[in-house]
């Protein structure tokens, strides 16, 4: 089942064409990585996948529904969530406020004016799960500021799989964060998708060890392009793709 | 402990007419009247991130609702005056919210601003209507339809119309308390950390504005049309920009960040008003000078110095 297709995807920013004709796939049960050197356009393809930009040609659909320009917020409601590449929190919200937001959201209750926030049972328990399965449990009630990056960069994520989306788009989950952790986090993204019912993950990364060893499939931009759209070992084998986006040390490289 | 604070303050406002004098009974008044604007103001500042500087646009309708009501139509019932109030305060605050609530920051403030302005100029121009820089009467209102005209007024104003007020001080309070409680309360609070992070949490952040921006307008138009009765008369000073400007000074002033903080500013910015009034002529000066302190020495106001938050508990590891 494809879960979302873009077309022609094309972006300008004034005279700079940052999106050049994108076309690309993601069917339900898939991990996509997207790789590309500073520039290619990843981040404005994100943007432009999530609504946040609007493409200046070229259609989006998500689940066969046309959503080209649709807003975040529409697209969060049908399914569609996103974290950021600079981390994005509420920093005087705690972890569990954090997430329960989320779960207000996914539930459609942000309405509710006189609703006790505490005793609704759904959201407290919906809040907690989240912050169990990214082992926030322990810090459910620091403020976000107050948290080590890290866990920042979690929170950040764990708040968009609060929303329980069908697809996620993770914009560099584990930019800035050091090596031995970035497993870590991959994991728990993993774990925590199963436990969710995700369909797909979209995500943005620079690390090949991270991109190798967790997608099913890889597009690679380059100038805007879509330079290659292939598994791993495909793309390991594609010297073109090697020599402009990953660096030659991956080669073949099992 | 908090509660425990909370019974002895309501306690000790219901026994002022009885244990302070007089002059001290009255100057409650307009403090339980700018209470409950102030609650509503904070919905907006503390909670939602936006500093309005017309909201004594909304002061200013519900004032006059009472004096038009009163005075001009007949209508004495306090009840239905509150009710117009509130409905007239969201009426006028719908359109005007819906075009600010685009902007923020210094934008959102000046455009507010202007509102404001449109209105007081249409209060002091439209003499046939408003009376115009001499304003218009309230006429003394009832009180769950109970008539108290031949009451002394100082007798009516710190008897009953004291309880009134302080009646519907605790009910706003009450209303308030659940709303920055609910769903809805915490959505307002992404909003104001982080908008665009809370769009990608599937909240519409123009639309919840918009909400608190109506919210906080009712609970201007209900504090203005309190504030009437006391003087017995309005004038378009009420909803001039620098009556604005003193609400949002009383909310820096006790404190944006904390529920009861805007409270406890509009009773020291009255108490000191009063004072420095009757000490020196040139009050504004001296009251320049706090606001600059609290600025810069104290940003989380008066509340800020009393109330630490609770100290966050982060499990090692």
């Amino acid at each position: 089942m494809i879960l979302l297709q873009a077309q022609g995807v094309t972006k300008f920013y004034r005279d700079f064409c940052a999106l050049d004709g994108v076309d690309l796939v993601v069917k339900a049960g898939e991990f996509v990585s997207i790789i590309g050197p500073n520039g290619a356009g990843k981040s404005t393809l994100i943007n432009v996948l999530t609504g946040v930009l609007r493409p200046s040609a070229g259609t989006v659909r998500f689940k066969e529904r046309d959503v080209t320009g649709a807003s975040t917020v529409g697209l969060a409601r049908l399914g569609m969530a996103r974290s950021f590449q600079l981390v994005q929190i509420f920093p005087d919200l705690t972890v569990l406020e954090t997430l329960q937001a989320a779960v207000v959201s996914r539930l459609g209750r942000g309405t509710r004016l006189f609703a006790s926030l505490r005793r609704d049972r759904e959201v407290q328990a919906g809040a907690l799960e989240v912050a169990e399965l990214f082992g926030l449990a322990d810090k459910r009630h620091a403020l976000a500021r107050h948290l080590p990056q890290g866990d920042k960069k979690l929170l950040d994520v764990a708040s968009a799989f609060a929303l329980k989306p069908e697809l996620i788009l993770l914009d560099e989950p584990t930019s800035g964060v050091s090596t031995a952790d970035k497993t870590t986090i991959m994991d728990i993204l993993v774990a925590a998708s199963r436990r969710i019912g995700l369909q797909a993950i979209i995500e943005v990364e620079h690390d090949m060890d991270i991109v190798f060893g967790y997608s099913d499939r890889i597009i690679a931009l380059h100038q805007g392009r879509v330079l290659a759209d292939a598994t791993p070992a495909e793309i390991r084998a594609d010297a073109r793709v090697v020599d402009t986006v990953i660096g030659r040390k991956y080669r073949g490289r099992r | 402990m908090g509660r425990v604070i909370l019974v002895l303050l309501a306690t000790g406002l219901l026994a002022v007419p009885h244990v302070a004098s007089t002059y001290h009974a009255t100057l409650m008044l307009p403090f339980m009247a700018y209470g409950v604007i102030l609650l509503g103001l904070n919905l907006l500042f503390g909670y939602t991130g936006l500093v309005s500087f017309g909201h004594a646009l909304f002061i200013g309708v519900g004032a006059y609702t009472g004096a038009v009501l009163t005075s001009e139509l007949g209508v004495r019932s306090l009840e239905v005056i509150l009710l117009a109030a509130a409905v007239l305060g969201a009426v006028v605050a719908a359109p005007v919210g819906a075009l600010c609530v685009r902007y923020v920051k210094i934008y959102f403030g000046m455009l507010t601003l202007a509102f404001g302005m449109v209105f007081y100029t249409f209060l002091l121009k439209f003499y046939r209507l408003t009376g115009g820089d001499e304003g218009m009467r309230v006429l003394r209102p009832f009180l769950l339809g109970v008539d108290l005209g031949d009451m002394p007024k100082l007798d009516y104003l710190v008897g009953p119309y004291y309880y009134y007020l302080a009646g519907v001080l605790a009910l706003a309070t009450f209303c308030m308390w659940r709303i920055v409680h609910s769903p809805f309360g915490l959505c307002l609070r992404t909003i104001r950390d982080n908008p665009a992070k809370a769009e990608a949490l599937g909240v519409s952040v123009t639309r919840y504005r918009w909400y608190a921006f109506v919210i906080s307008a009712v609970y201007a138009g209900v504090g203005g049309a309190l504030l009437g009765p006391p003087t017995g008369n309005v004038d378009p000073t009420l909803a001039y920009w620098t009556h604005s400007g003193n609400i949002v000074f009383m909310t820096l002033l006790g404190g944006f960040a904390s529920f009861f903080g805007p409270l406890l500013g509009a009773f020291v910015f009255i108490y000191l008003q009063d004072t420095v009034m009757s000490v020196v002529p040139y009050w504004r000066l001296v009251f320049g000078a706090i606001l600059a302190f609290i600025v810069i020495f104290a940003p989380s106001g008066l509340m800020g110095l009393f109330v630490r938050r609770r100290p966050i508990q982060v499990a090692p590891g």
